[in-house]
């Protein structure tokens, strides 16, 4: 594309580069600019997300032969918990506020995050949380077990384990909460003149919505591990049946902010599809308008559909009805979303560089990952599926193929202008076929596996889920495998062994104002803000 | 100016966040009173069961007749006889005394009048069912409950029970049996989906 092939020499203007970029080893610690803080959200999230996927091995492992081979079942009920809790607040949201912080300011023209001090603290609360989160496995009792869902009575009976993830649950919430109210203000406050809410790119839309949905649930998170905390050693019975409490009470207001945590974890990706799919189709975004109202509709409707996930806990016939037909609503948002992607590309004179391709990947897989959904919210159905891996295939497909491809699309579209080098095209192009195969490898089975009636996370299982689980095992693997492949294609972008530099516009077909700047975008950009007509 | 503007808002969104915050303990209150005003805890009470195989277009006059043979026992109905619909289920009770100065044990053995009636004569629970041992002295108030099959033969108006109390000597009284409806073995079998798998090593 529209990349400049260069030799090693530097044939490059440094005379305006020379702006303050400190050296010292304190510079990572004490930084307040947003493009280091973003480069450090990655870095963590890439971290948490080795870790959290060597959990997910270690439960293939004991999975690929019936029996119990590998892991002791405490321990793996304590890599199912943890692999959750890892994955959703260590690896996905942390990945996608890296690239909030490095691409908003960039996208809006502002010079810095509103504030650029609070950043700071955002990030350093969650190193502290991810050492609560591993250090848990080496304390008596272990890790918490009962489920990254933490449901009562398990969470209140386990051992101290599950104080340490409460409390790491506290503190990523409350970095959470911060990053929001930085990312609300910048969007509302620091944007160009003449960027009217309405001519924001759609990651910036999606970003607002999503920290609108991270400040109204994540308090409420809070209280209801506060709550537990209190059953736990102040005498409290919130959910406490022999003191009048109700567990299912419990599951309620967890799922008030878990609901809504879904699409916390979608609409970034969302966000991110809806900026690439335009740029490699060369044609603007199909139906901004509507995306940007789609969007707002699939983050209310996700407050009023909480009851979906407990239609095995004896709701009324009624109720059972009303979460039912309020679930499938949020189907018609999404797909209005999907058609605009299609209607995007429609005509487009696309071209499948590997940002472009994880977006088909997702857009395919996201789209199938939505129709289990579908299967899902109906209730009749669902008690028989209840707790079966054709959940754990489900939600798979959407987390694993919705918000991961679509961060691995962001780091291969972005990454040219984070690094200032272009990646190499033919290695990203094998990470996603691999990827993609390995991904369908090791989950499509799994629809089989819970129609079959699978349980999830029981430990071993009956002769007759042994074919489907050893692929599934074999698939993960591969996956994993495929995730180093991935790491080592950055690590050669940020060591320009492509020998492409990238161009300030490296993709001919993007817009926005991130791509006016050079790449590598210098230290601080937009001191004076451009103006958008 | 926009450092006043940025704080403004950061101030708005700290007490919207901390409105959430509270917001998610108030929902432990709102929802117990939304399960409340709909009646969706209607589950948590015990369930009154409606027989809904009750005859109202005939009444039955059941007369309790109590013998004894042989025996130096006290045995009578509280009621000498009750007007029950067929399909309703019914409860008597008989008052049981041991005269003696000695432990003894006893059966009651039934009798029908006419004899007909005793296929349509569903006895749920009766003493006669096993051997009563009785201390010296000892007095017991002992129920039967039952219920008149509908299908009793339209001319049956009038069934007389009648109970006659025999000494079992040296005779020992029957074990105790598991109530019905309660098999262990029922529970087993509904557990007993996939995830019991044998150890393969």
């Amino acid at each position: 594309m529209a990349s400049v092939p260069q030799d090693h020499s530097h044939g490059h203007d440094h005379s305006h580069d020379h702006d303050h970029h400190p050296t010292s080893w304190t510079r990572f610690f004490t930084t307040t600019n947003h493009k280091d803080i973003g480069t450090m959200y990655m870095w963590f999230s890439f971290v948490m997300f080795i870790s959290g996927g060597i959990m997910a091995l270690g439960i293939r492992a004991e999975l690929f032969q019936p029996g119990l081979q590998v892991v002791r079942p405490e321990l793996f009920n304590q890599l199912t918990t943890l692999h959750g809790i890892v994955m959703i607040f260590g690896a996905i949201m942390p990945a996608f506020v890296g690239f909030a912080n490095w691409m908003l300011p960039l996208q809006l023209g502002a010079p810095d995050m509103a504030f650029a001090r609070m950043n700071n603290w955002s990030f350093w609360l969650l190193p502290p949380a991810a050492i609560l989160l591993i250090g848990s496995f080496f304390v008596p009792g272990g890790a918490a077990a009962g489920g990254w869902t933490l449901y009562p009575p398990l969470s209140i009976q386990a051992g101290m384990g599950m104080d340490m993830m409460i409390f790491a649950v506290h503190i990523m919430g409350a970095s959470s909460i911060m990053g929001s109210i930085n990312i609300i203000t910048t969007i509302l406050n620091l944007r160009a003149p003449g960027m009217t809410l309405m001519k924001m790119p759609m990651f910036a839309w999606t970003w607002l919505i999503t920290a609108f949905l991270l400040i109204a649930t994540m308090p409420v998170l809070a209280g209801a591990v506060t709550m537990l905390l209190t059953d736990r050693h102040f005498g409290t019975t919130f959910f406490n049946a022999a003191g009048g409490g109700d567990p299912v009470m419990f599951q309620h207001i967890f799922w008030f902010f878990g609901h809504p945590e879904v699409y916390i974890i979608a609409l970034p990706a969302f966000g991110v599809v809806s900026q690439i799919i335009p740029a490699f189709s060369r044609k603007p975004l199909f139906g901004y308008a509507s995306m940007v109202y789609a969007t707002a509709s699939i983050a209310i409707l996700s407050f009023i559909v909480w009851a979906h996930h407990m239609y095995t806990t004896g709701l009324p016939a009624a109720g059972q009805l009303y979460f039912m037909y309020a679930t499938m609503l949020i189907a018609v948002p999404t797909a209005a979303k999907i058609f605009n992607w299609l209607a995007t590309m429609w005509k487009g004179s696309i071209t499948l560089e590997t940002p472009m391709l994880f977006c088909l990947g997702f857009l395919f897989l996201f789209t199938m990952g939505g129709f289990t959904g579908l299967v899902l919210s109906l209730t009749p159905v669902d008690i028989q599926l209840h707790d079966t891996y054709y959940v754990v295939a489900h939600f798979h497909y959407v987390m694993v193929a919705g918000a991961l491809f679509s961060a691995f699309a962001a780091v291969y579209y972005w990454g040219p202008k984070w690094t200032g080098w272009m990646y190499e095209e033919k290695l990203g192009k094998i990470h996603f076929w691999w990827s993609l195969i390995a991904f369908n490898v090791t989950f499509f089975p799994q629809h089989f596996l819970g129609l079959a009636g699978m349980p999830r996370r029981i430990p071993d299982y009956n002769l007759q889920f042994a074919n489907w689980n050893m692929v599934s095992s074999v698939g993960a693997f591969a996956f994993g495998i495929a995730q180093i492949f991935f790491i080592w294609i950055v690590i050669r972008m940020i060591r320009g062994k492509s020998g492409i530099r990238a161009a300030a516009k490296p993709w001919d077909g993007a817009e926005g104002l991130e791509w006016t700047v050079p790449s590598p975008a210098p230290y601080h950009t937009f001191e004076t803000p451009p103006v958008v007509k | 100016m926009t450092l006043f503007e940025n704080r403004l808002t950061r101030k708005k969104l700290i007490v919207f966040t901390l409105a959430m915050f509270a917001f998610g303990f108030a929902l432990v209150p709102i929802y117990e009173k939304i399960c409340e005003v709909t009646g969706v805890r209607d589950f948590m009470r015990p369930e009154q069961v409606k027989n809904t195989q009750v005859d109202k277009t005939r009444t039955i006059k059941v007369e309790f007749d109590a013998n004894t043979r042989h025996l130096p026992w006290d045995f009578k109905p509280e009621v000498t006889s009750v007007n029950v619909h067929p399909g309703e289920l019914t409860t008597v009770v008989y008052e049981v005394s041991n005269k003696t100065a000695r432990d003894m044990t006893g059966q009651a053995i039934p009798s029908y009048g006419p004899s007909l009636a005793a296929a349509h004569f569903k006895k749920l629970e009766c003493f006669c069912f096993a051997k009563q041992d009785f201390h010296a002295g000892e007095k017991r108030l002992m129920p039967v409950v039952f219920l008149i099959d509908p299908n009793l033969p339209k001319d049956v108006n009038t069934i007389t029970l009648s109970y006659t109390f025999f000494e079992m000597p040296g005779g020992k009284p029957a074990p105790n049996t598991a109530p019905p409806g309660k098999l262990d073995t029922q529970s087993a079998a509904l557990n007993a989906v996939p995830s019991a798998t044998p150890n393969l090593n």
